[in-house]
């Protein structure tokens, strides 16, 4: 199938997704069961997506591990996003060079 | 006018900052999984979203259904929707229905985070200016990913694609730390994720996605409904 139509239904989805209750929707929202499945589905999504993709993703698990470690340490201390994500990644690389 | 503009810009740089080594951690997966520059380059600027799009990439990578790429940007974006409600609630008198329609396009979780915490109504110069950078950062970051990608060392480029992982794991554990609900969430989804991959391989990337989410999320809510003062 063509890459453009996977790439325009992806947009136009996240587009609608984003635009309908900005424009359209002004009342409030009154369950406390449907806010509850709004406030937990975003780090649920996070979590599956992450593991255990992320073991994978250098291609060598040990490198991969290591670098997941070092992300949780250092968000467990509330580091900046950016921090987390680079020192991740140089975590991976150079125990890399390391192990290989 | 010109002046909050210019305020939202400068609100939006370490968003862009973070943008854009992110983004090039995109551009470089994007391409190692068969996509070319400008089809990198294409999602970015049409979705500006992180998860959504590395979801996407899987989809298309392993030849998915149209859709289960619907269903499955429905689930992982569907959190832009309770944002946009959110922020709807706190716009200003220059928020007309267009600015609406051409603003929602910006929210992100980093966006929406930051004009939240702002005590004055939201205007849409304001909005505007914090939605450009972040949006330059994103598209140009996923561009020098995916042109260098071919350029930089492969071990350079495969620890660069943690760095999205990074940044999901970075958004996760501060939350669950402060909330054992949360904690206990994280932990469900991401154990029935484990388990698909090895016990029912057969099942995609993104209906596992919308399964874990989904099943964790309604089962959480469920046993352990969140109260107003929780919520960040």
């Amino acid at each position: 199938m063509s890459i453009a139509i996977y790439i325009l239904v992806m947009a136009l989805v996240t587009y609608l997704i984003r635009m309908m209750p900005f424009v359209f929707f002004r009342r409030k929202i009154r369950s406390n069961f449907i806010k509850s499945v709004l406030y937990y589905l975003p780090y649920a999504v996070l979590s599956a997506m992450t593991f255990p993709a992320v073991f994978y993703t250098t291609g060598n698990i040990y490198t991969s591990v290591i670098g997941t470690v070092v992300a949780i340490v250092l968000a467990y201390f509330d580091l900046p996003l950016i921090v987390v994500a680079l020192s991740c990644s140089a975590a991976a690389l150079i125990s890399g060079f390391l192990i290989l | 006018m010109k002046s909050s503009f210019i305020r939202g810009m400068r609100n939006g740089i370490p968003i862009m900052l973070g943008y854009f080594s992110v983004s090039f951690g995109f551009g470089i997966l994007s391409v190692k999984m068969g996509l070319s520059v400008f089809q990198a380059v294409g999602i970015s600027a049409t979705n500006l979203t992180s998860a959504g799009q590395v979801a996407g990439l899987s989809i298309i990578a392993a030849g998915g259904s149209i859709i289960e790429m619907a269903l499955c940007q429905f689930v992982i974006n569907l959190r832009y929707a309770l944002m946009g409600f959110s922020l709807s609630q706190h716009l200003d008198d220059s928020f007309t229905t267009l600015h609406r329609i051409i603003l929602s396009f910006g929210i992100t979780d980093e966006i929406f985070a930051v004009a939240i915490s702002r005590s004055e109504p939201i205007s849409a110069s304001y909005m505007y200016g914090l939605i450009v950078t972040p949006f330059i950062g994103w598209t140009s970051g996923t561009l020098l990913g995916a042109v260098a990608g071919d350029l930089m060392p492969q071990s350079v480029c495969s620890a660069m694609g943690l760095m999205l992982y990074g940044m999901f794991i970075a958004i996760i554990i501060p939350p669950a730390k402060r909330n054992f609900k949360v904690l206990l969430n994280v932990i469900f989804s991401a154990s029935l994720s484990v388990l698909f991959y090895y016990v029912f391989p057969a099942i995609s990337f993104g209906f596992v996605v919308i399964i874990c989410a989904l099943v964790s999320s309604l089962l959480c809510a469920w046993l352990f409904p969140i109260k107003e003062e929780e919520k960040e």
